[in-house]
């Protein structure tokens, strides 16, 4: 991973002038995302709302370097992630981004345990098997290792995946709706979990959500309407 | 370690269709190795069935390979017969004369060398009369040099051991001229033993069964030779049954006997005019006469004469060779087969593991760690389907040794190997590498974004 010198070391995300497009099926492009600026800092914890199919999951997978933009800069912990090649977005995600998503996406072969240690192996980070039960643990599964995701409830999974999220020790938590497939009960305990673990480990949160009981839990709600300069022409 | 423990769990995962993959390339791998290994037992025993202990296989004008197979083998139909006369051509003047002494012919016989007798010089000619079955196995009219002369085993050192009884002679006076030694796989498939009588039958296994029976009076210890699948009867009582005789024209000069032993049933051997001779195995006493020999042999207007060895390899390289070489081939495809299947089931496995693989990836695993998991989930298959098809192999082969020395003399283990099994496992790598590379690309190729929406 290229060194480079963030604009503001307290920034964990820092967007400026982005644009994304998607070709279209009958030919020609779709602009998805023109967002100016957007800026994160390091503990900080966001709340983006906005309506469906307004980019916020194509947001999200730029800030972790899944999805290119067509102009514009992304830093994320100080990197610019449009100047890295694909492996070195890879080895950049790894290491600094978290990622929660709506369904839980949990790998269906292995347990509960092995799903968080897979969040460090893939960071390049030795195992750290204490600090994986300890994550269980404090999602509230410290019985459930070594169950698979099948044996486990809907909120259960949810949990486990936050573990695994924070497995690896990011700077940036992104997560998509991680409360949309869980029932009210599981829904606080869910949030609980994620501001509170954020906040713990001073690790940035940027959480889409469509709740506004949700957005109730933060002090920086945004909306992507008006963060999305194609909004403005509409 | 975390790659492989991830493809294990996924080999694991899909236990079906790992286990059914695996299964069928395993039986591919075990197919190839018993392929071999049969391929070794065949050369060995050709090779173990061809030192014989003697140079040349003499008999009538017509096919060596024909004659190598009856005489050698006791496959295949003799060709025909030679005169006794030819057989009395490898005896010295002596010895010729007692013939004639004993069975009656033509005193002159006895009044010159055997032409071949230069050449023999150390060795022997055995004959053997050819015709007669008893049940599926051939019976063999010889003489008791059969047993004291001829040597079998690796260095061609080891003499006839008989696992009971002994030996059959010329005339007993308990048996006449009607004693038989039973090859052990014959004893031990019609449950005969010293004692025993059989009647043998004449021209093929159905057919007409001669009226004087033979008494077993041994049985030879198993040698791993052809010898094990003969019964072996006094060559006089083999004349002495009915339609062996060659009838006579009557224009022979035949002496009647002077020196034949008293029969107790009154049997007489056949004159020499009336005898023939399927064949006859010949050793020279220094083994560069044996290309002399045999030349010389050829040379005559009624004989000819074929060397085991040569016959054997010819045989192996025209028709065993390529027989084995392409059910090798064909199993090696079995083998390419259950790989395709591995392709098959890995790639259609990859429409409900791109989630997974987008998944990974959003982890911080890199497009070369997804592609190395699928990578090693097909060498898993490989490595323990090879394994299992090896030792299934070996077990198999082990559980059929006692009836592979039985039938062939070639001792087997579990652990024989032949040289180019260890081909095998590298070759199956090689090939779980090309199977495991499409479903690689496609894992390789997998888009994040889209999957994880999906």
């Amino acid at each position: 991973m290229t060194e480079q010198t963030p604009s503001n070391t307290s920034d964990v995300l820092k967007i400026t002038d982005v644009i994304k497009t998607f070709d279209q099926p009958g030919g020609g492009k779709l602009t998805v995302l023109d967002i100016p600026e957007l800026t994160i800092r390091a503990g900080e914890q966001l709340a983006l709302i906005g309506q469906s199919g307004g980019g916020k999951t194509t947001l999200l997978h730029l800030i972790a370097g899944l999805l290119t933009p067509d102009s514009g800069s992304i830093r994320v912990a100080g990197v610019e992630l449009t100047k890295l090649s694909e492996q070195g977005r890879d080895r950049c995600r790894a290491a600094t981004v978290g990622y929660v998503f709506q369904t839980f996406n949990l790998l269906p072969a292995f347990s509960a345990i092995e799903n968080i240690q897979l969040g460090m192996a893939f960071g390049n980070r030795a195992i750290d098997t204490h600090r994986a039960y300890d994550l269980l643990d404090k999602v509230g599964l410290a019985d459930r290792a070594t169950y698979r995701p099948n044996q486990l409830s809907v909120g259960q999974q949810q949990r486990v995946a936050i573990a695994r999220a924070l497995a690896g020790k990011p700077k940036l938590l992104l997560a998509d709706e991680p409360t949309a497939n869980v029932d009210p009960a599981s829904s606080d305990t869910v949030l609980d979990l994620i501001i509170g673990s954020c906040r713990d480990e001073n690790i940035a949160l940027m959480m889409v959500t469509h709740s506004m009981e949700v957005t109730k839990r933060f002090e920086r709600v945004e909306h992507l309407d008006k963060l999305n300069r194609i909004f403005e022409t509409i | 370690m975390w790659l492989l423990r991830i493809a294990w769990r996924n080999f694991c995962y899909r236990s079906l269709s790992s286990v059914l993959t695996t299964i069928s390339l395993a039986l591919g791998v075990a197919l190839v190795v018993m392929v071999l290994a049969v391929f070794g037992i065949v050369t060995e025993a050709f090779s173990r069935n061809a030192q014989v202990g003697y140079n040349l296989v003499v008999g009538p004008k017509g096919s060596a390979l024909q004659l190598t197979l009856n005489s050698v083998y006791y496959l295949s139909q003799p060709i025909e017969n030679l005169p006794y006369t030819e057989y009395m051509e490898y005896f010295d003047a002596e010895t010729r004369a007692e013939m004639v002494r004993v069975y009656g012919g033509d005193p002159a016989l006895g009044e010159r060398d055997g032409v071949y007798v230069p050449m023999i010089g150390g060795g022997y000619a055995i004959p053997l009369a050819l015709g007669d079955y008893l049940g599926d196995f051939r019976v063999v009219g010889t003489t008791p040099d059969f047993f004291e002369k001829l040597r079998h085993g690796p260095t061609l050192e080891q003499p006839f051991e008989m696992r009971e009884g002994r030996a059959l002679v010329s005339h007993s006076e308990q048996y006449g001229y009607f004693e038989a030694v039973l090859g052990s796989r014959v004893a031990g498939q019609l449950n005969l033993s010293v004692g025993d009588q059989f009647s043998s039958t004449h021209g093929d296994p159905e057919g007409k069964g001669h009226g004087k029976k033979f008494t077993v009076v041994g049985v030879l210890a198993p040698t791993g030779t052809p010898n094990d699948r003969a019964a072996f009867v006094n060559m006089e009582g083999f004349y002495l049954q009915e339609n062996h005789a060659k009838p006579l024209t009557g224009e022979e000069t035949i002496v009647p006997p002077s020196e034949a032993p008293e029969d107790p049933d009154g049997f007489l051997p056949l004159s020499i005019p009336e005898r023939e001779v399927t064949s006859i195995l010949v050793r020279t006493g220094m083994p560069m006469m044996g290309v002399v020999l045999e030349n010389q042999v050829n040379e005559s207007l009624r004989s000819q004469a074929a060397a085991p060895v040569g016959e054997i390899a010819k045989l192996m390289n025209a028709i065993i060779g390529p027989l084995l070489t392409a059910l090798l081939v064909i199993t090696l495809i079995t083998c390419v087969v259950a790989a395709v299947g591995v392709l098959v089931a890995i790639y259609n496995s990859m429409n409900d593991r791109r989630r997974d693989i987008a998944v990974m990836r959003a982890l911080g695993a890199r497009r070369g760690t997804v592609t190395g998991v699928i990578l090693l989930e097909s060498f898993l298959v490989a490595v323990i389907g090879a394994t299992t098809g090896w030792f299934l192999a070996h077990a198999s082969i082990w559980a059929f040794s006692g009836l592979i020395e039985d039938r062939t003399g070639v001792q087997v283990g579990i652990l024989t190997t032949s040289a180019y099994e260890w081909y095998i496992f590298p070759l199956v790598l090689i090939l779980a590498a090309l199977a495991g590379i499409l479903p690689a690309a496609s894992a390789y190729r997998t888009d994040v974004g889209t999957n994880l929406a999906a």
